[in-house]
Parts: C-alpha cells; structure tokens; sequence
C-alpha cells in the first residue's frame, strides 16, 4: 500500500441509475501529503464529480477512495472546500461568516464559546494574510467579487483543514483579480502546507499554483496525462513570462484539445 | 471641491429629503382623498345612507356605538392573535419539516394543498359543532386560513439552500440539524416574514368570517347584528375598525421584520433614496 494521503483507485461515478450519465470511469490518482494538486480537463469531464468524491459527498459507484489510508464512506470532517460562487451568508459580517467552520467541525464547536477571542484572532490573522484587514465588520455584500471570495477562501482555511478542495474558485474573477488570487492562495499554501486539490479550467492558474498538474479526458473522466511542474516558488507574474511556462501551458492545452477530440495520448 | 459640486450635492441631498417626506405623507394624503371623494359621490349623486353611508355618518355611528365598537373590536382582535400566534407556531414547525425532508413533503403536500382549497366559511359549522359557540371556532378559523402561507414560505426558504453551501457544510461533517440551524432558518426569514404580513390580515378575515356564522362576539357578530337592524353606518364603521385593526398589524409585522433582518432589504432602501 502506498502512502499518498489521498488515493483514488479505479473510481467510476455514475449518475441517476443504471442508465444514467457516466461521469468517472477507471480514474486513478494519488496525492501526496502537502502537495498542491491542479486538474484540468475539458468542460463537463468529472472534474467536480471527482472532488465530491474525494471530501465523501458522494458515494464512488465502484473502485476506492483512501484518505489518509482510510476508506471514505461518509463526508469528511476535515475538509475545507471553496467554488467558484463565495456563497456567503449574507446575515453574517465577514468575520462571522469566516468562523462559520468552527460552529460546525465537531473538534473547534466544543471550544469555541471559551475560547471565542482565540478564535478570532485566528479568523483575523487569516483575514490579514489574504488581503482584507480591517474588513471584518462589514456585511458581504459591501464587498466586491474579489472580496468575497478571498473570504469564502478564508472559510475553507479557518479550521486548518489537512485538505483544501477547491472547485474553480476564481474563475468568476476579472484577470487581475484573479492574478492577485493566485498569488494569495500560494501564501497561504506556502504558510500551511495543507493538501490541495484544485480544480480548474485555466491552464495558467494550474501552472502557476501546482506542483503536479493532471490532465482529465473528456467524458467519463479520467486521469489521462500528468506533468510536474518544477518551478521554484514563490512563484510570481514574472514566472509566467518564462519560456518553460508558455510550452508547459501549450502542452496541456494540447492534451486538452486531443481529449476533447477523444484521442488517446501518449 | 468646487462649489458648483457642492450645490449639486446639496440639490441632491435636499431632492432625497423630499422624496422621502413625500414618502411619508402620500399614504395619509391617499386616505384623506379617498373620504373626501366618497362624501362628496354621496353628497352629489343624494345616495341613501341605506346603500352607501356618507363617511360622516360612518363617524356619527362610530361615535355614538364606540363601547360595543371596542369591545368587539377588542374580542375579536385576540380572537385573531391567538389564532395567528397558534399558526405561527404551527406554521414554522411543519414548514421547517417539509422543507428539510423530501418525504415529509412529497407526503404532506397534496393533503394540505387539498385542505387550503376548501373555503374555511364552509369549517365553521363543523367547528361549532366541535367547541359550541364561542372564542374557539373564530380562533381555529383564523389559525386555519393564517397557517398555510406561513407553511409554503418557510418550506420554500429551508428547501432552497444552495447545493454548494451544503456541500461546504457537509464536508466539515455538519448534519443535517446544523445545516437548518445555521443557513436553513436564517435564510428562511425573509421568506417567513413576508408571509406573516400576508397571515396576520386573512386571520382577521377568518376570524370575522366565524363571528358572522357563528354569532357569539366579535367585530363580525356587531355587523351582523348592524345590518339585521338595517344600521349601515353602523357595518361601515365595523368594516373600516377592522380594516385599521390590519393596517396596525402589518406596521407591526414590518417593523419587526425591519429590526430583525435589515440584511435582506438594503437594496430596497437604497432605490427609495436615490429614486425621483
């Protein structure tokens, strides 16, 4: 047995029945502890399936998902999870609806009526590392997109999760927002080192973030090319300007376009 | 700033004032247009006080009637709360069952949709026959024609969570009781209270309809009593008590609604202030 922390073996995902939509079919992946994970694929190709799969949303319609060598049979509760829409509560300030985690994982809700002000220190501390001092008081919708969603990324930080999912958080974003994102999730990757998996559909926000970068086939999804990308971090906007970022980026944007042809690749 | 912008904000400023006394006084304006219109209709076109009192004789009746007005008035606007209350109970509860369970919902729903339809006028005998005459069939009358709006409202806000605020939730091992806790029943109440200013006025109207078939006490019973005696002034006057009785309620329900979830009404505010 392998001793990746999430291990996806042979999983196919099957919607609404026997004859339903297959999603999955013969994926297999490993993650290792501490590893940023990006996986792109053609639209429509599982990618979302796969996460809720990963977290125990769902039940797999075969095969085996291990996290931390444990089969998962039920959603976990150490999972910190974030999309492309920041669905915050629009009844809570910021900073409420951060900790909103805390009320709920089984470990923090016991603790944090007596340790409420260590808690918020927490919440204020991450709230500072991804750019929003000084904005916990405020409701979200004084906010803008960029805002909220760097907070709906402090949500899924708050309880220190060993496992962070996030599905397309930022492509809802103007470039520049989206940019500056990139390079706030890296701090507090860089800080934390929890295991990513990201899901994405913009090849330069794999590149730049990842440290693997795995490549989806068209529907039913699977793991059909992986690339490592070794460039040393932090990474910033001039690492993207690099040659070896642009033929990496080109590279997958050729596995892409042959999957979603449906050829097989090498 | 220049001086020519800070006319133009204060201009501004000062339009918004208007705006918003205009706001404050049109619907009292409405109302006084409304009698003086009637009383002059009747006035002119010599209408019998039998078919359409003028709104002084309305008055006249008012005040010569005024103990029996307010105790009826009084009977019938605890009739209604009690009523009203028992249906805010009843409706949060099987409205936080049907919107957080599929099967209590696919259930339920046909039963209660069959039970709004039939017109309560035509419950008031059976509940007669059930609790006599007396406070307890107006009571239930209001409880059953208040509660299933409050049901279908709150339902609606509980089953409508955003699939990925569930997802987030779940995946830190929330159950189902702390997502109705933390996101269902906040994001439920403005649905709720919506349906409370629709609740608190056909509770009157159930409540009045029991009185009028079952005449014990109650605004309801005073008309009937009026317009047995042919003393319409005397219906109109019980018609336009009740009529403020609503209005007085609803102010209620909206202010408490305003205190207690602002966060869902700012947009409202905003247009109000810079509409004009």
């Amino acid at each position: 047995m392998s001793n990746a922390f999430v291990q996806i073996d042979n999983v196919a995902m099957r919607y609404g029945g026997v004859e339903g939509t297959l999603a999955l079919e013969g994926c297999s992946l490993e993650v290792q502890q501490g590893e940023f994970v990006a996986v792109v694929g053609p639209s429509g190709c599982g990618k979302s399936t796969l996460l809720r799969l990963v977290s125990g949303l769902w039940p797999a319609t075969d095969g085996n998902v291990l996290v931390g060598n444990k089969e998962v049979d039920g959603p976990l509760d150490l999972v910190g999870m974030a999309f492309q829409n920041p669905t915050l509560l629009p009844w809570r300030t910021i900073l409420e609806n951060v900790m909103l985690p805390l009320e709920i994982v089984p470990a923090h809700r016991k603790r944090l009526r007596s340790e409420r002000a260590m808690y918020e220190a927490k919440a204020l501390e991450l709230l500072k590392l991804v750019g929003l001092e000084g904005f916990g008081a405020k409701q979200p919708y004084q906010l803008s997109g960029g805002m909220q969603q760097r907070t709906s990324l402090c949500r899924a930080l708050i309880h220190e999760p060993p496992l962070l999912m996030l599905d397309e958080p930022f492509s809802a974003l103007d470039v520049f927002t989206r940019e500056d994102l990139w390079a706030v999730l890296q701090n507090v990757w860089m800080a934390r080192k929890p295991t990513v998996i990201l899901v994405t559909h913009d090849l330069r926000e794999a590149a730049y973030l990842a440290d693997r970068v795995l490549v989806m086939s068209a529907r039913p999804g699977r793991i059909i090319a992986e690339r490592r990308v070794d460039f040393p971090r932090p990474r910033t906007m001039e690492t993207t300007f690099l040659p070896e970022f642009t033929a990496l980026v080109a590279d997958l944007r050729a596995y892409i376009a042959a999957a979603r042809k449906g050829e097989e690749v090498a | 700033m220049s001086t020519r912008a800070q006319a133009r904000l204060e201009a501004m400023a000062a339009a918004a004032r208007r705006q918003r006394r205009l706001q404050a006084w049109l619907p009292w304006m409405v109302l006084i247009g409304a009698f003086l219109l009637w009383e002059i209709l009747v006035e002119v076109f010599g209408i019998s006080t039998f078919i359409l009192p003028a709104p002084t004789d309305v008055w006249a009746a008012a005040v010569r009637w005024w103990k029996p007005l307010m105790d009826d008035s009084l009977v019938t606007l605890g009739t209604t709360l009690a009523g009203f209350a028992l249906a805010v109970v009843g409706g949060l509860l099987l409205g936080i069952a049907i919107g957080s369970s599929t099967l209590v919902y696919k259930g339920l729903y046909p039963l209660l949709i069959a039970f709004n339809s039939i017109p309560k006028v035509a419950v008031v005998p059976v509940l007669i026959v059930w609790f006599g005459i007396g406070i307890w069939p107006a009571i239930i009358t209001a409880f059953l024609i208040s509660f299933f709006p409050i049901v279908v409202n709150v339902a609606t806000g509980i089953a409508t969570v955003e699939p990925e605020l569930r997802d987030v939730l779940r995946a830190l091992g929330a159950r189902p009781v702390d997502i109705i806790r933390k996101v269902g029943l906040p994001r439920a109440m403005p649905y709720f209270f919506a349906s409370l200013k629709v609740a608190i006025t056909v509770a009157f109207v159930g409540a009045i309809i029991a009185e009028s078939v079952a005449p014990n006490a109650g605004i309801g019973r005073l008309m009937m009593v009026a317009s047995s005696r042919f003393d319409v002034p005397l219906v109109f006057a019980g018609l336009i008590v009740t009529g403020l009785m609503g209005i007085m309620l609803y102010w209620i329900a909206e202010f408490i609604e305003r205190r207690t979830i602002g966060w869902a009404m700012r947009g409202q505010e905003q247009q109000l202030s810079t509409g004009g």
